[in-house]
Order: C-alpha cells, then structure tokens, then sequence
C-alpha cells in the first residue's frame, strides 16, 4: 500500500489536513489497475475508486481515452462478492456516462444483479442501467422493470419508478406501456412508492386532461399517505381547476374543498402546497383567499425561518393583486421588518408597501432609512422598485419618497442599485408633474459626483429633453457645463448635446449657450468638438442658416425610426462606392425576440435604458427561401412571415407547424413538418387546404416537399392569391396527404413500395394582425405629434367582462399585432386605468399610431378609448375594424 | 461527465437542482448537480462560490435558513466546518426542499457518528456520495428520512438491516472502528 502522504503527527496543521492531499490524477489511475489484479482487494478498490470520485467532484476531467480505459478496469470488479465495492462501481459507473458500445460490455452484469436475491443489488442495478441506456436495450430489461414496480420492497419499486420517470423523455411509447404496474403503485402502502409512482402516473397521462382529471377525482376521496404525495395531488388538483370552469349555479370551484382540507394536514409542506395552491386560483375572491391567509399569518410567527419565508413570499405575492386580503397580517409583518434573515424582511418590507395606505407611508418610511444601510444591493433594488410603485399609486406622497430616494441616491451603492433609482426617479417625473422640478433638481446634484459614466449620460440626455420644458430653465446650463470641464470624453459629448437642446428650444439663452458651445471646440477630444461645431452650425451661431427651426428640432430630438440592430447590419453590408449609404433602405421591422430568455427577476426594462426593440434576422432567411421558389418569385416583395403556428399536438406522429407570409396580392403558407417516426420514410408530402371560409383567397400554386425522413424537418408550401393590398382574412382547414414507405431502422432502407395515408391538422386563421408589421418608435409623443390628427380616429369601445385590466390591455394588443412602445404593454399591478402607445406599418407601407386608454369598474368591466392616427384615413378606419370585428 | 437533465416544471414533481456540501472557506467536499443551468464546471464554481458568499454571514446552526438569489431557492444548514446547501427553482415548496436538506444533514450526522466535520467527511468521502445518491436521483427525491438514508449507506443492504439509529453501543463502535480503518491513505 501507498505511504500515507502525511503522517499523523499531533502538531500538524488541523485546519488544512485532508485525505486527498497532493492527490493526482496521473498517479491515482496508475493505482486504478489494482482492478486487473486477479486476487481483488475489495477495500483497495473501494479507496481507488473513491480517489477517482474525488477527482471528478473536484472538477477534473478524464480524456476520452482515461474514461474508457478506467470504464473496463471498473468492470473487472463485478467479479467481487463485496457489497460495499459494488455500491462504489455503480456510483463510478453512473459518473463516467458510458458510451453506447461500452454500455453493452455492463449490461449482462446489471441485468445478472437486476434479478439478485439482493434487494440492494437489484434497486441500484436499476437505476444504473436506466440511466446508461437506450432504447434498444430497454425493451430487452422492460419486462423485469415492469415487474420490479410492483415488488414488494419499496426501494426497489422506487427505484424503477423514477427511472420511469426518466426514462419518459426519451422513451415515452415504452414506457407508457407500464401504466397498469404503475397504477398498481399509486395503492402502495409504502409512503415515496406512492409518491414516485403518483409521479409517474400523472406525467404518462398529462396530455390526456380526462385522464388526469379522473385521476385527481380518485385520489382525492381516498387517503393519500405521503406529504410528498399528497403536495403533488394539490399541484395536479390546481392544474385541473385551471382546465376547468367555475360550476355557474353555485359559483362553487370543483376541488376548493379539497385544497382547504389540506390546510388542516398535519405536515406543513402540504398546508404550505395548499395555501400556495389557492392563492395563484385564477381569479381568487377574498373569500377563497381567507382560510390560506390565515394559516399564512400563523406560519409568520413561526421559529422556523424557512416557514417564515415561505409565507411573507406567498403574501408577497398576493398583495400584488389582493392588497386587502393582507391587510390583517401588517402587525406580524412589521416585526419580520428586523428578521435576522434579510431575504424575509425585505419581503415583508414590499409587502407592506403594497398593502399600506396613504396614512401609514411616513412611518413606513422612517423603518425603511434604518433597514436599508445593512442590506446588500440586490434587496434595496427590490426595495427601490417598490417604493416606486408606491409613490405611481399615492401621488401626493411624492414628496417624502422622492426625497427618501434622493438620499438613497446620495450613500454608497453599486451600478445596478443606482440605475434603479434613478430610473425610479425618471419614472415619477414623467408621471407626476409636481415632482419634476425637484426631480431633476436630484438628478443634477447626482450627477456632480457620479462614478457611472453610463448614468451622467442618460441623465443628461434625459435633462436636455425636460429641462427646456420647466419654469427656470437656465439653472440648469450650470450643472450641465460643469460636466464638460470635469468629466471624461463621453460625459462630455453628451453634456454638449443637452447644451445645444436648451438652446434650440429656449431663445433667450441662446447667447449664452453659443458662448459655451464655442469653448467646447478647443476640446481634447474629436468627438465633442464635432458636436460643438455641428451643433454652432445648426442653432445658427455662426450664421450659416441653412436648415429651417423645424429641421434642427427634428435633428435634435428626433428619434431614430428604425431599429439599431437592422442599422447595423445595413452598414456591416454596406461596400463603400459611389453611392452613399441611403438610411431609408434600412428594414424597419422590428424581430420579436426569442422567449427562451432565462427569467431575471425584477429586471424590467423601464424606464432610462428602456430598449425599444431587439430584433433578430429572421425575415431575410425567409425572403431568401421564397424568392428561391420560381412559383413565388413574381409576387413581389416579401411584407411579413409571421410567427409559427403549431397545427399538431405535441408528441404527435407528425409535427407540423404553418409559416403565413404575406405579400401585397398573395400570401403563402409555409408548413414546416416533421416526422417523429423512425420506422416510416413520407413521400410527396402535400397539404390539401380548404379555403372555402376564406372567400377573397383562390389557390394559385402548391409545392409538395418530395420526401420527409426520420427527424429532418422538411416543408411543403401553398400559395393563395388575394385581392391587392387588401387585409383580407378567413379560416383555412388543413390536410396531409403523402406517401408512406415502411423503412427498417437499423438498415435505413426504405420499403419500395407505399402507402396513400393522409393526416388531419388543425386549422388556422389569416388575421388582421397578420398585416401589421411590428415597427417601434423610441419616442412615441414626438412621432404622434408629428403624425397629426389629418387622418385621425377616434372611438369608444366596452370590452365587457374581462379577467383583469393585464389580460384585456394584451389582448388587444394581439389583435392589432402593433408593437407596444415605452413599455406600455406592462400594466402594473392594482392599475384601475392603463394607457397603451402602439406603432406599426400596415400593409402597403402605412405607417400607424395608436393610444388606447382602458377602464376597468368594480365588476371588471373594460372599456377602452382607442385612438388612431395614420397616414391614410382608410387605414385608421381599417384599424378600428379590426377592433370592433375582433 | 454530463447526464441529460430535464427541469421538470411546477406542474410535476419537485426536483432539486444540486446538492453542495462545502467547507468553512468555500471549497468543495462533494457536490452533485441534477440540472443543466450550470453547463460548465466554472459556471458550478461560480454559483458555489456566490452561494457561499451570500450566506457566509448568516446564522445556519440551529435552524434551516434559506435565501433566494438569480431565480433559485437555497435552503443551507451549517454543521461545524460543513455548510450544507439544497437548490431548487423558484418556484419549489420551500418546505419541501427543508426536508431534503435536513435528510441529507442528519444521515451524514449518523453516517459519521455525530463527528461532523471536513476532516471525518472527506476521511469517509464514499460515504457522503453514497448518501447524496440515495436521495436524489436525477433531480427527483428519492427518500429523506435521515435514518432510511443512512441504513441503506451503511448497511449496504437494504433488506435486514438493524435500523442505523438502533444499533447497539457495541455495534456502533465496531463500525466506527472500522470506518477509523478504512482511512484512505493507510
């Protein structure tokens, strides 16, 4: 055996001594053929082996070549009887993730210990093989895993059941099979057998809402043993809620009365899964919420910190929407203000500014100033934002939140936090007017001594446009020009733009300003005496007048109309000639933005650095593939594809999904298709539309996709005429038809002979929306204003019933598929009233405007004033077709 | 050595993204990642570290605690020189994922006979990754009654095993004599 690297000496160093120290891996897989060894050292190995573990748990990596050779050497010591030693292979098996031609040399081995007379043997084998194999295998194992669900040993039943559960990703028609076995489970008297099973259970039959509703019926009459389980019959329970309709007789939700008996289990995740459970029930009236808000309330005052942030996160998050149902628990809230803890009092803190009243703000104010020097950055930003909503729902607080968030501004604090609150502070100017002057009063005293040269030129840019607007203007210039002597080159080119903004708009300062704007040309830096000197030039300074007032207000505040990402890659592929670069080639559409985004919390993009659009290039991939097809090339210039359209369920035999693009006098259908079946090869793959409820489209070509193998997306396109730049819409119906051949997987030959088969699909609608092209505006008042009201018009709409403010403010932004501008199609919560600024291009290029205003009364009545301004009076007519038809 | 992971979503079972047992600086005893948000080992060592960061200063002796951070629950128990930490989504029952960490503190409380500490952990490393197996796997949780965990560890057979909280002063001192043997480096 190895000398001990360090011997055991009373004087040696406590702190660092380890096992594995000066391990390496080099030495450590030299140690690793004692495996070969014929006469095995069970303990030897075992040591071995957990070196190995180390090593990997440490982060280090094996090369393909060391995971195979020590795969085999592990393998050897199938051959030892020790127990102990087999638990470490299966381990180090699991860990090197063979590959599927080392999978096969273990498999004898496992499945030999899968039928063991040992129970520990047999559940470990399991899960070994289930998480190394593939699907060929598994059908050879099926039997012994079906049988292994009902064994009367719990760990082996659990075992094999969340295999199961693993396994249905990516083997759901086998394991679909095993529902009788599972079934069967589900009545195990064994607690986690019920639970795994359940599991189980419910994700074989999620597709299948009768299923699952039955299930849920089932259950939850009888006795459910394990808390884990019984959480998971609550969360299943919420979801067949959701799927079904309040009974309108008694106004009673099927299962309310389950989820409140829960509330009375003795284990606390469930009573905590329940109360969560019925505070997220769609639509929650005060009367569901009490009983959960009661056993919420008693967790607050509980010992145990886990319980107590539980409860104030899901209080938290009823108080955005129930502010009044929370109300009972300020008192135990109040005190959570000082939790050791601090994620638990900073949700208290929000909590109480959303349910405090007018009256109790101050004093709430006054526990925040104490509360906020001994949190980290992350809470106070959540602090900030809800002081912000705050102050949008009690304006004349404004004072003392304002002030409070001027000497937050004024201590210590990183970038994220500051930009928080000075977006706070930009967003409370904006919306209420008494606040501005002091507003931008702090933002000035901010900038004096700001180490963010990202937030001095926000704020300054954002000074030069509101600035100009309040009663003293000129008390202003000062700070501003004290950041052209002080600060880096791009405060500085900044600060000469706000310079040159006031003196566009305010004559009697001019003089002053030409006098400071001629300083800045003798600049370090090239960048700001550019600006001084194209700025001199267009105020007139230097008399040369070539542009009229209007011009250089338009040059000086206008927006810039089209998105940066499309700017860029214009100019990316722009060659230099002769020609110069024409901005008006640029596209304008706006690419939606892919929604696989990973969620960070509390980051919406609002105010200052509020991105008005973030667009992809999609689009041209699209114009290219269609101008490809001779049959489409003469329809002309592409308008709009839109977003996919599934026409299939998921996991289905065939995936289908439908691409609408549109042109001036034609629309084609793209159906992207795809086949999930390895055993079958489609050929001449056609859909068949009937368009008998779209009467303004005839058919004019269709180009079948020749062959669809295994898991290669192919498409098959239609194309309709329509009448010219008209919004026609209508429903179409769809059908497959193709060609099935039988192909053997393992050979990857096709049969030659096939069969007709055809496949319905789901219809689909060509819309309004489908004629509007997402184009935003970063200034939407500049834009409107100068849109004018020539071609504008006006009217009222009532939206009956709807769910809430949020829900109908987005759905009508859906059906006008307009881009949102400034972020107004967030609605913040607790809103009675909501204004929503819209901009598009319609078909034909038409350029539109629109500014809703919602309503919502006590019973959720919406209504809505939607106004429309465009370049042409038929198309804001059009618009408010597409609303009073939608 | 990556598996395929899939996060299950709130409709389904709660799942655990990772199970960490640190030392008193940070450093690793033995982690066990079940989801793919952390692809890369610097993006694991990333998250360790701030996780171990955010918590440092927090009293985790006697109660669970918990924190949220980046869109993930925490729930951590501080032992001696051992930190242990539980993550989920968000979205997890905060409860739920008390009862995984709990299992897995007290199984290694009985596994290394109440002698918590790094050294005694790392001396019976098999131990503490055998534990961390046998509940969760995959995400999923397998079991966490701390004495179940344990006996099914150390017993290494499930079936008649003495239940580990129930063996005899003498048989507990056998086994201890005998983990004192297995020391890796003798």
């Amino acid at each position: 055996m190895a000398e001990p690297l360090v011997k055991k000496d009373d004087d040696r160093d406590d702190e660092d001594y380890s096992p594995f120290m000066g391990i390496e891996k080099g030495a450590v897989l030299q140690e690793a053929r004692v495996f070969n060894d014929p006469q095995l050292d069970a303990r030897r190995c075992s040591q071995v082996i957990t070196k190995l573990l180390y090593l990997l748990n440490q982060g280090e990596t094996f090369t393909k070549i060391e995971a195979t050779e020590v795969f085999f050497a592990v393998t050897k010591l199938f051959q030892s009887k020790d127990t102990g030693l087999r638990r470490m292979v299966y381990l180090m098996i699991k860990e090197l993730s063979p590959s599927a031609d080392e999978v096969i040399i273990v498999t004898s081995s496992l499945m030999k210990d899968m039928n063991s007379k040992t129970d520990m043997y047999r559940a470990n084998a399991i899960r070994v093989l289930c998480r190394i194999t593939d699907g060929t295998l598994l059908t050879q194992i099926e039997r012994y895993l079906k049988q292994a669900i009902v064994d009367k040993n719990p760990v082996v039943a659990s075992a094999a059941l969340v295999s199961g559960i693993h396994l249905l990703q990516t083997n759901p028609e086998i394991v679909k099979r095993w529902s009788n076995e599972v079934q069967e489970a589900v009545q195990s008297r064994a607690a986690l057998v019920q639970f795994h099973a359940l599991a189980l259970l419910h994700q074989i039959r999620q597709n299948d809402r009768l299923a699952v509703s039955k299930l849920v019926t089932s259950l939850t009459r009888g006795s459910v043993r394990s808390p884990l389980a019984q959480c998971l019959l609550i969360r299943y329970t919420s979801q067949v809620i959701r799927e079904s309709s309040v009974n309108t007789q008694t106004g009673e939700r099927p299962f309310l009365d389950f989820l409140e008996s829960c509330l009375r289990h003795k284990a606390e995740m469930v009573i905590l899964e329940a109360a969560r459970a019925i505070t997220e029930l769609s639509g929650v009236t005060s009367r569901e919420l009490t009983p959960a808000i009661t056993v919420l309330q008693l967790f607050l005052s509980s010992s145990k910190p886990v319980l107590r942030f539980a409860a104030v996160r899901t209080l938290n998050k009823v108080a955005m929407t129930h502010p009044l149902a929370v109300t009972n628990c300020n008192i135990d809230m109040e005190s959570l203000i000082s939790d050791q803890n601090r994620s638990i009092a900073t949700l208290a803190i929000t909590t109480l500014l959303k349910t405090g009243n007018e009256s109790s703000v101050d004093r709430l104010m006054k526990q925040i100033t104490n509360f906020m020097s001994d949190i980290a950055d992350e809470f106070k930003i959540v602090v900030v934002e809800a002081i912000r909503s705050l102050c949008l729902k009690f304006p004349l607080k404004y004072r003392s939140l304002m002030n409070f968030l001027s000497s937050i501004l004024r201590e210590e604090g990183g970038f994220e936090y500051k930009k928080a609150i000075v977006d706070s502070i930009v967003i409370l100017i904006k919306d209420i007017p008494e606040a501005k002057e002091g507003g931008l009063f702090h933002l000035c005293e901010f900038i004096e001594d700001c180490e963010f040269t990202y937030l001095s030129t926000q704020i300054l840019h954002f000074l030069g446009n509101e600035g100009p607007k309040t009663s003293d203007p000129s008390k202003y210039i000062r700070y501003i020009y004290n950041r052209v002597i002080l600060e880096n080159a791009t405060i500085r080119a900044s600060a000469v733009s706000t310079l040159a903004k006031f003196g566009a708009l305010i004559d009697s300062l001019k003089p002053r300003i030409f006098v400071l704007l001629r300083r800045c040309l003798y600049d370090s830096d090239d960048e700001v005496r550019d600006r001084a000197t194209l700025y001199l030039n267009m105020l007139g300074g230097d008399g040369l007048v070539g542009e009229t007032d209007k011009d250089v207000k338009e040059f000086l505040f206008g927006s810039l109309d089209v998105p940066l990402v499309n700017l860029e890659t214009s100019l990316r592929n722009y060659e230099a000639s002769e020609e110069p670069f024409d901005i008006s080639t640029v596209p304008k559409e706006v690419k939606s933005q892919p929604h696989a985004e990973k969620k960070a919390p509390g980051k919406k993009p609002s105010g200052l650095g509020a991105p008005s659009s973030g667009p992809t290039s999609a689009g041209d991939a699209f114009e290219k593939l269609l101008s490809a097809i001779p049959e489409f090339s003469g329809f002309g210039k592409l308008f709009k594809s839109s977003a996919p359209v599934e026409l299939t369920e998921a996991e289905t035999e065939y995936a289908v999904n439908v691409v609408k693009h549109i042109y001036d006098g034609h629309v084609v259908f793209q159906y992207n298709c795809t086949n999930t079946i390895p055993e079958q090869l489609l050929e001449n793959v056609t859909v068949f539309v009937d368009a008998s409820e779209a009467e303004e489209f005839s058919e004019v070509a269709s180009k079948p996709l020749k062959t669809l193998p295994y898991d290669s997306p192919g498409q098959s396109f239609v194309a309709f005429e329509k009448p010219e730049g008209v919004p026609a819409v209508g429903k179409f119906s769809n059908l497959l038809k193709f060609i099935v051949k039988e192909v053997d997987p393992s050979m990857g030959e096709a049969d030659e002979e096939g069969v007709e088969d055809e496949y319905q699909l789901e219809d689909f609608e060509v819309v309004s929306a489908d004629y509007m092209l997402k184009v935003g505006v970063s200034n939407f008042k500049h834009a409107w204003d100068n849109m004018g009201a020539d071609c504008e018009r006006v009217d009222e709409y009532g939206l009956g019933v709807r769910e809430s403010l949020a829900e109908a403010v987005s759905a009508v932004i859906n059906i006008l598929g307009m881009q949102a501008c400034e972020g107004t199609d967030v609605v913040p919560s607790n809103a009675r009233s909501h204004t929503s600024l819209l901009s598009g291009v319609f078909i034909g290029n038409v350029k539109v405007l629109a500014r809703i205003s919602f309503g919502i009364d006590g019973p959720k009545q919406v209504a809505m004033k939607l106004a429309v301004r465009s370049e042409d009076q038929a198309v804001s007519d059009a618009i408010h077709e597409i609303v009073a038809s939608g | 050595m990556g598996h395929e992971y899939k996060d299950y979503s709130k409709e389904s079972c709660p799942s655990v993204k990772n199970i960490l047992l640190l030392d008193s600086e940070g450093k690793r005893v033995a982690v066990k990642y079940f989801s793919d948000d952390w692809p890369t080992h610097s993006a694991k060592l990333a998250f360790e570290k701030s996780v171990f960061a955010k918590t440092l200063k927090t009293n985790a002796r006697s109660e669970v605690e918990i924190t949220m951070f980046d869109g993930y629950v925490v729930v951590y128990k501080f032992v001696h020189d051992l930190h242990f930490f539980v993550t989920a989504g968000d979205d997890e029952n905060e409860l739920i994922l008390a009862s995984v960490l709990q299992g897995f503190c007290d199984a290694v409380g009985l596994l290394l006979r109440n002698d918590v500490e790094k050294r005694t952990a790392l001396e019976n490393l098999d131990l503490i990754l055998l534990c961390i197996d046998e509940i969760v796997d995959g995400g999923i949780i397998l079991e966490t009654d701390a004495n179940t965990i344990a006996g099914k560890v150390a017993a290494n057979a499930v079936d008649g095993a003495v239940p580990f909280s129930e063996q005899t002063i003498t048989q507990a001192l056998a086994t201890a004599r005998e983990h004192l043997a297995r020391s890796l480096l003798k």
